[in-house]
């Protein structure tokens, strides 16, 4: 087998805001110190009138980006995932979301795949605190290819976006014919027995889960869920009517995001087992991002046990 | 300033002030203390600072407006009334279920409102993104924000002084109603702000004192705002809670509730009489 290219979803970030950034006087980036690692550097050197840096502040950032947007700017405000939705939820929430400004919040470092930094800065509740604030589109892009075109549906469409990308490099799963359109989930995989719904860094361990479920002799269905919310119900309510059990796996704690999402859904339209692959309601720590991942069950051979889990639940 | 100039702005004041009574009173609650402290400051900002068009609300070269501490949302809609951005038809709807005078500024539905606000600390740094932007597209309006003593208390406040110092946002004017008094009691008492004039000149505004009740010195403070470069400004006004109003005045126990029937007699009696002074001159 070929080696399979990978970049990390925040590399696609800084470089598809370069490419907005020649294409559209109006996108402004912004970042609270971590350009380097958020991969806004990019944009900062090739527009530097249009980067402001707002410095280790993150609440003021999210109020001077909602204020930037009133004056027609299409505003990029970058910083890891557990600061920009953690540390300003409410910024978010009074000055972005209540008024519903344009305003795009590209976070990093989301998950515990950031690896050694630890706890502090592994943030598995983003998904459920974006969520919850009404109006809001949230983008979990599973690959290079899926996070540029998510970027560019983010600036065609006028509202706040979170955007979520992640620190390690992930095989690209998908070549520029990979149509994306927000609140659709695709099909990457038929299949009869079981859907697995991913979304982000998993959607590469579905595909591989669903290989492994193969070997097994049981068919699984793979649905990448690129867009948390809105949440594509039509995709899902057909996958639990045609496959009758449900697995979610995502790089989030398993309370609030896509697996709350989809349980919530399927539960008032076509009750399904649902078996959520997540962060089991516990804090992350220190470590290699890959040996986290396995640790943490966010992994292909977790998917499988939880979809077996899932059709012995069918009735 | 010539006599005639401060009779109207004196006559809008009052006007903004029977608002708040007005809108608080029929609302059943609201914070009219820090909104009559600052009718004066919105009078003069209305009706002579701002290039402003009430007809066209969302003209893209008008000075903007933020009031940061968005409880004293009456007082922002009685000059809004006043100046013909909403009916005052609306002000008794205040804080009632399907109005659109929501208990704090709702930008998405109020014509005039240039930013949402109530949570405190959020509005300055909107208020500097709005500078900034004004900056990053060559146009030349400027922007107003009116924040509370007591939400000086915010960290968010201090790091968008930080920024709009650092950025250099001559264009934006911050105005500190400073009347002391906070929901729990005076400033010293809570956990006080003090002193903010040094505060804000630490951050690179230049910094201006004023008393907020005096016509000439806002007036003043604000022409001299326009002139200076490469540092926002932020005016400090020293101001009366409950001004206008007799009962209300200094009075910590007057921030967050209306007049029952007989005190909005009282008030409404104070503010008429005063009124009619200035329609027989």
């Amino acid at each position: 087998m070929a080696e399979v290219k990978t970049i990390a979803t925040r590399d696609s970030y800084g470089s598809e805001l370069v490419a907005l950034g020649a294409e559209d006087e109006r996108i402004i980036v912004m970042d609270a110190d971590l350009s380097a690692a958020t991969k806004t550097a990019g944009f900062r050197k090739a527009f530097p009138d249009r980067f402001i840096n707002a410095g280790i502040a993150e609440a003021n950032m999210m109020g001077v980006a909602a204020g930037l947007s009133t004056t027609g700017k299409i505003v990029f405000a970058s910083s890891f995932a557990m600061f920009a939705s953690g540390r300003a939820f409410e910024q978010v929430r009074n000055s972005i979301g209540y008024p519903h400004l344009n305003v795009k919040i590209g976070a990093t470092h989301a998950g515990i795949s950031v690896g050694e930094d630890g706890a502090t800065h592994q943030c598995c509740e983003d998904i459920a605190l974006m969520r919850s604030i009404p109006g809001m589109t949230i983008l979990n892009p599973a690959d290079d290819t899926e996070t540029r075109k998510a970027i560019r549906a983010a600036v065609a469409l006028s509202g706040p976006v979170y955007l979520r990308f992640g620190r390690l490099a992930v095989p690209v799963l998908f070549d520029d014919s990979y149509k994306f359109e927000i609140g659709k989930g695709v099909t990457l995989k038929e299949g009869t027995d079981v859907t697995i719904v991913a979304t982000g860094l998993m959607v590469g361990e579905a595909l591989t889960a669903a290989e492994l479920l193969k070997n097994e002799g049981v068919s699984a269905r793979v649905i990448n869920m690129a867009t948390i919310k809105p949440l594509d119900r039509d995709i899902l309510i057909n996958a639990a009517r045609e496959t009758g059990a449900i697995v979610t796996a995502e790089e989030h704690s398993i309370l609030g995001g896509l697996g709350g999402a989809v349980a919530e859904l399927l539960s008032e339209t076509v009750p399904t087992p649902v078996m959520r692959v997540g962060v089991e309601d516990r804090f992350g720590q220190s470590g290699p991002a890959k040996e986290l991942l396995k640790l943490y069950g966010l992994c292909a051979e977790n998917i499988v046990a939880k979809a077996k889990a899932a059709i012995a639940l069918k009735k | 300033m010539d006599a005639t100039t401060k009779r109207q702005l004196e006559f809008e004041a009052l006007k903004i002030r029977l608002a708040v009574i007005e809108g608080t009173y029929h609302a059943k609650c609201g914070h009219p203390g820090g909104a009559l402290s600052i009718a004066d400051m919105l009078s003069y900002l209305y009706f002579r600072e701002m290039n402003i068009r009430p007809n066209d609300p969302k003209w893209e070269d008008r000075d903007r407006f933020v009031l940061s501490k968005g409880h004293a949302a009456p007082a922002l809609y009685g000059v809004l009334a006043a100046r013909g951005f909403i009916s005052e038809d609306l002000i008794p709807t205040l804080r009632h279920t399907g109005s659109i005078l929501q208990g704090h500024p709702d930008m998405k539905g109020i014509p005039g409102v240039d930013m949402s606000t109530g949570s405190l600390g959020q509005g300055i740094s909107a208020a500097a993104g709005i500078a900034l932007g004004a900056k990053l597209s060559g146009k030349d309006f400027r922007t107003y924000a009116i924040l509370g003593d007591g939400e000086l208390e915010e960290g968010q406040v201090w790091e968008a002084a930080m920024f709009a110092g650092h950025k250099k946002l001559d264009n934006l004017c911050v105005i500190v109603d400073n009347n002391n008094l906070q929901i729990d009691g005076c400033l010293e008492e809570v956990n006080s702000p003090l002193p903010i004039p040094e505060k804000f000149a630490a951050f690179n505004f230049h910094v201006i004192e004023i008393d907020a009740h005096d016509f000439d010195q806002i007036e003043k403070a604000l022409n001299e705002a326009r002139t200076v470069k490469g540092k926002p400004t932020a005016i400090i006004q020293k101001s009366v809670k409950g001004r206008g109003v007799s009962y209300m005045e200094n009075q910590v126990s007057w921030h967050g509730k209306a007049p029952n029937a007989e005190e909005y007699e009282i008030a409404k009696k104070e503010l008429l009489t005063a009124l009619a002074a200035y329609k027989e001159g």
